[in-house]
């Protein structure tokens, strides 16, 4: 199984644990990654909001360079997979659209042609390498772990270009993810809901609120850490939980996993090699819980 | 076939008040939509469920209401979808708004707001002796956003207002973009200004539920982003969204790629001082756990293209 790897740049930058998180779990699950080194930015939305046309050229470059290498992408941020789904419905559903933006790409001696398939390692894992390819890999069941997931709206939302009508079941694929670990899923509101990230800098007051809500139903619902497929969900919901917790009168102390530190943690890796050293809200409890030395 | 439904009721005579959920089950044809069945509950089986409706046809907008946990139009969902994988369907008022009684909500603080975009044109220069004339062309693009039916589906998922009742909310936004962008408006940089402030365009987290759950297809989140841009260009560029959708861009046309380090900075100023100090505490927690984005940043290879990428978008704006 091989994959065209769009890291995406948080998994390098602001949750540098990502990327080699993610390295390690591919590797035990035998996904052989060619990593789009020469890829931009997706732009994030971010871009987009400025111009959707340069947003969707930018991303129809790398989906040039994944056909040419004639692979699958393989993404490990639920943002980078919203906004590239997104662009890659609106080029594949417009003929002349994509030949314009092909324009812009010709100078690099780039086409995009309309064909390539981009993945989220989250759906990789449930409907490429399958539950029972899965199963044998869990050496070390995370028993007794509560865990809460949290999806990031850009893997969700909108469900058509997500291909979610298609595949229903991506919909609750981290609650299938939790249970094949080992732990168990603990449904709470939050779930599908936005972190916050993107008016972290716009509003930060209500950024936070998000933050604190979330973390606090968790912790209600009795979790004993939430897992996310985002990074920048990681960002808002780590980073950012003890501003959170301080204006909102709770504690700072609900974990926040990422998707491949969660799998790492059951197929037997080092929480060092996971980086889990690195969040800001300590792990080290959960750890002790499942009996696992940091 | 028989179908299961689970109605979160509320009645604010009873002495204490205190929402509850009923289960119903009804003998229901293949055709019937969410609302058919309800009006069928409220007709043969308990005449105490409040419901309300009109059209049936998703016209009137009267109907919304969360349907597993999403809002939508009663009228427009089948039951059979409806029930599609689950034992029951559950049936709730809309969020983000008091309940009158069990599915009924007070549209109040929705109309405020739509209200509060002034929606209404506001032409200006000398009155044409007949008609304000406006091509084909630079009215049809706004055929879709004019598909609001008011319904309110948007603002009840919404998970901005859901922390902030001073949110103008999607479908505000909406309709403040059909003015914005309707050629024989006269008050587009003034309602621009507005909008800009807080409460506005900015405080939009583009979360995407109203893009996904309007029935209309009216995409408010797009059309909040469109009032962005146009904000910008309007000269409306200080306010912290604006510039960090600017730097954002500027960064990722340098380099290929975010350079988590200096956005903030562009973003609020490098003099700008206690904006730069409420980052010291983040930044430091960050150093300790050796998370922190790497001090020197790479461009991608190859971002000469990404360069003349912009460039070129630039040029055709
Ligand atoms: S995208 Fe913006 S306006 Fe739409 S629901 Fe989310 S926060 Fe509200
Ligand atoms: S934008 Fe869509 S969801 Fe919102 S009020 Fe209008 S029709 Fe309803
Ligand atoms: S009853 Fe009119 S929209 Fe549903």
């Amino acid at each position: 199984m091989k994959y065209a790897f769009f890291p995406g740049c948080v998994s390098r930058g602001g949750c540098s644990e990502l990327y080699p998180s993610a390295v390690a779990v591919a590797e035990k699950l035998g996904i052989e990654l060619d990593e789009l080194t020469s890829a931009s930015c997706t732009g994030a939305g971010v871009l987009q909001e400025k111009d959707q046309r340069l947003g969707d050229t930018l991303n129809a470059r790398t989906f040039a360079m994944a056909e040419q290498k004639g692979l699958p992408i393989m993404t490990i941020c639920s943002t980078c997979q919203g906004v590239m789904s997104q662009a890659n419905h609106r080029l594949t559903h417009d003929p002349s659209y994509l030949a314009e933006v092909n324009q812009e790409l010709k100078p690099e001696g780039l086409e995009y042609r309309g064909t390539v398939t981009i993945k989220h390692l989250l759906w990789i894992l449930m409907e490429e390498i399958g539950a029972d390819n899965l199963r044998p890999l869990i050496t070390r069941p995370l028993t007794g772990m509560r865990v809460a997931p949290f999806y990031g709206c850009y893997i969700l939302r909108p469900s058509w270009a997500l291909g979610l009508e298609e595949a229903p079941e991506r919909e609750t694929s981290l609650e299938r993810v939790i249970e094949l670990v080992g732990a168990e899923p603990v449904d709470f509101p939050g779930k599908s809901l936005c972190c916050g990230f993107p008016i972290l800098t716009i509003n930060e007051k209500n950024s936070l609120a998000m933050v604190a809500r979330h973390t606090g139903d968790a912790r209600e619902r009795g979790a004993d850490a939430m897992v996310t497929p985002c990074p920048l969900c990681h960002l808002n919901l780590d980073g950012y939980q003890p501003k959170a917790a301080s204006t909102h009168g709770s504690k700072p102390d609900m974990p926040i996993l990422h998707l491949p530190q969660l799998l790492g943690l059951a197929m037997g890796l080092s929480p060092r090699v996971l980086g889990l050293q690195r969040h800001i809200v300590s792990a080290s409890r959960l750890l002790d819980k499942v009996k696992v030395r940091a | 076939m028989q179908a299961h439904l689970r109605v979160r009721r509320f009645d604010p005579e009873e002495p204490a008040p205190q929402p509850r959920y009923q289960d119903y089950t009804v003998e229901a044809e293949d055709y019937f939509t969410v609302l058919d069945a309800l009006i069928k509950i409220r007709e043969e089986e308990d005449g105490t469920l409040a419901v309300r409706c009109s059209c049936r046809s998703s016209v009137c907008g009267s109907c919304a209401m969360r349907i597993n946990g999403h809002a939508t139009l009663a009228c427009k969902t089948k039951l059979t979808d409806a029930s599609k994988g689950r034992d029951v369907v559950l049936v709730e008022p809309m969020g983000n708004m008091p309940v009158v009684k069990d599915l009924v909500t007070d549209l109040q603080s929705f109309w405020d707001k739509v209200w509060a975009v002034e929606p209404f044109l506001q032409p200006q220069g000398p009155v044409p002796e007949q008609e304000y004339l406006a091509s084909n062309e630079s009215m049809v693009h706004l055929t879709g956003v004019m598909n609001c039916i008011m319904c309110g589906a948007c603002v009840s998922d919404c998970t901005v207002l859901a922390v902030d009742p001073n949110f103008l909310a999607p479908a505000a936004l909406a309709k403040a973009y059909r003015f914005v962008a309707d050629p024989r408006d006269g008050a587009s940089k003034e309602r621009l200004r507005a909008l800009s402030q807080y409460g506005g365009i900015w405080d939009c987290t583009r979360c995407l539920e109203c893009v996904q759950v309007c029935p209309k297809d009216v995409a408010p989140m797009d059309r909040i982003m469109t009032l962005r841009d146009k904000a910008m260009q309007a000269g409306y560029t200080s306010t912290y969204g604006a510039r960090h959708t600017i730097a954002f861009s500027e960064l990722l046309k340098e380099s290929g790629r975010l350079d988590e380090l200096r956005l903030p900075v562009m973003t609020f100023g490098i003099f700008n001082l206690p904006r730069m100090l409420s980052l010291v505490p983040v930044g430091l927690r960050a150093l300790v756990r050796g998370k922190m984005p790497p001090i020197f940043h790479r461009a991608i290879p190859g971002v000469e293209h990404i360069r003349r990428s912009f460039r070129s978008a630039e040029a055709k704006r």
